[in-house]
């Protein structure tokens, strides 16, 4: 389900960026997953005019949500991500095309993208345009995790149309909105979680498979402002409104406050709230099995909240640089997500006799997520 | 009638934009733009970090799109 998503990228398109390698982990722990993640990019100019970008990441999964340990055992997973992008800039418009390759033991997606940026009116507003197409291999492992069983269950095409726009409002302040459109056909569902419905079994109830609309179309605008302060730091604040065609409407508010220390730390906070309605096909709990023609259970598509709290510090290194490299950092990233779940409750820990089906503790958990990368410029 | 409304004024204002656009001058001229061109007043300081993120969020929301960010693969689990 996860599309890959075309970039929009608010840059000057005058200049391509500097040469940039990167080496990368991150670690998210938290709702019963710990995921550790490993990644290294390279981007170099071939000449003043072409550049070539290359990344591999690697993701590697323990554990389970909620929805699929209450019904599984843990999950031992891998996701292996490559991606390669060529950029080319003529005059003011720069062009973008990239190929990305996404493998899971039970999920294989592809996706082709082209993208191009222009500077207009003295360079004062950048517009962005995008396009891609993602094809997504959907299966489930009925093995374990030393001895997969995949079956496939079908096919997912994804289309995401994007725009954009950065302006320079004065010499302090900058802002832009994005806007996407997204398509998706196909094989939909997430086979590892299911739906519960009112039974006279006795738990009171039975888990069935989620049956999703063959079809999804969302929309999302992002508008963002950022604000150079009277001393040296920034604020950015940003908002997005979201909605599809399955009913979900989500809001997201952030503030980022930058602050940097002389030139070698830069210092920055953010807070992110992020609220959902439920999907029209959504339920915690059915009242039968086959009550409608649709039905699901999965917990993003519950009416949902979440906090995250972060920090970042970035340390340059190598000021003056040495031999090819003119510079460096090395960067530190935490951040707290705490999740609440207004619809969706928390039948792994509770259950019969105490709670009846339809009145456990609704579910909630904390997450915690760090990356460490350390980026040197060529 | 407001939408068609505002339809209609937004498609003035865009065809006075686009049809004056040529004669438009930069209001904050190249000299001016040192403190837009601080690190700190970038949008993407650190692309793999924001996909990333990214890439977390879309795993875990309903929402998905428009915020810059990328990510491949399912989350399914």
């Amino acid at each position: 389900m996860m599309a890959a998503l075309l970039l929009i990228r608010s840059t000057s398109a005058d200049v391509l960026p500097d040469n940039r390698a990167d080496v990368f982990y991150s670690k998210y722990s938290g709702g019963g997953m710990d995921i550790t993640g490993y990644s290294a990019t390279a981007r170099a100019k071939v000449t003043e005019n072409f550049a070539l970008e290359a990344n591999y990441f690697i993701d590697k999964v323990s554990g389970a949500s909620v929805d699929v340990l209450s019904q599984a055992s843990v999950i031992k997973d891998e996701r292996k991500q490559k991606s390669g992008t060529l950029q080319y800039l003529h005059d003011k418009t720069t062009y973008a095309a990239s190929y990305m390759t996404s493998v899971e033991r039970d999920y294989i997606s592809d996706t082709a993208s082209f993208s191009l940026s222009q500077d207009m009116f003295g360079d004062l507003t950048t517009i962005t345009l995008g396009f891609s197409n993602t094809h997504n291999k959907v299966g489930i492992n009925n093995g374990t995790a030393n001895k997969p069983d995949v079956a496939w269950l079908g096919h997912a095409l994804t289309k995401a149309y994007s725009a954009g726009l950065s302006q320079i409002i004065t010499k302090n302040f900058i802002a832009g909105v994005n806007l996407q459109v997204i398509t998706d056909a196909g094989y939909l569902a997430n086979p590892y979680r299911s739906i519960r419905y009112l039974d006279g079994s006795a738990k009171g109830y039975s888990l069935a498979s989620q049956v999703y609309p063959q079809t999804h179309t969302s929309t999302a605008v992002q508008a963002q402002a950022k604000y150079y302060l009277p001393y040296r730091a920034a604020v950015t604040g940003v908002y997005r409104y979201y909605r599809d065609t399955w009913g979900v409407i989500g809001n997201t508010y952030e503030l980022d406050y930058t602050h940097p220390i002389s030139n070698k730390w830069i210092f920055e906070g953010r807070v992110r709230y992020y609220k959902q309605s439920a999907a029209s096909f959504y339920s915690d709990l059915f009242p039968f099995a086959g009550s409608q023609n649709f039905t699901a259970r999965d917990q993003n598509l519950a009416a949902l909240d979440n906090t995250t709290i972060g920090g970042k510090v970035t340390y340059a290194f190598l000021p003056d640089g040495w031999r090819i490299f003119k510079r460096g950092t090395v960067t530190v990233d935490v951040s707290r997500i705490r999740f609440n779940y207004l619809d969706f409750r928390d039948i792994k820990d509770f259950g019969p006799p105490q709670y009846k089906p339809g009145s456990e503790p609704l579910y909630q958990f904390s997450a915690m997520v760090y990356q460490a990368y350390v980026s040197i410029y060529f | 009638m407001r939408l068609r409304h505002i339809l209609i004024s937004s498609a003035f204002a865009g065809s006075l934009l686009l049809t004056s656009g040529c004669s438009i001058q930069p209001w904050v001229k190249p000299y001016e733009r040192d403190r837009l061109a601080d690190p700190i007043m970038a949008w993407d300081r650190d692309a793999i970090s924001n996909a990333y993120l990214d890439h977390i969020r879309e795993s875990r929301e309903g929402s998905r799109g428009a915020t810059g960010g990328a990510g491949g693969g399912c989350g399914c689990n």
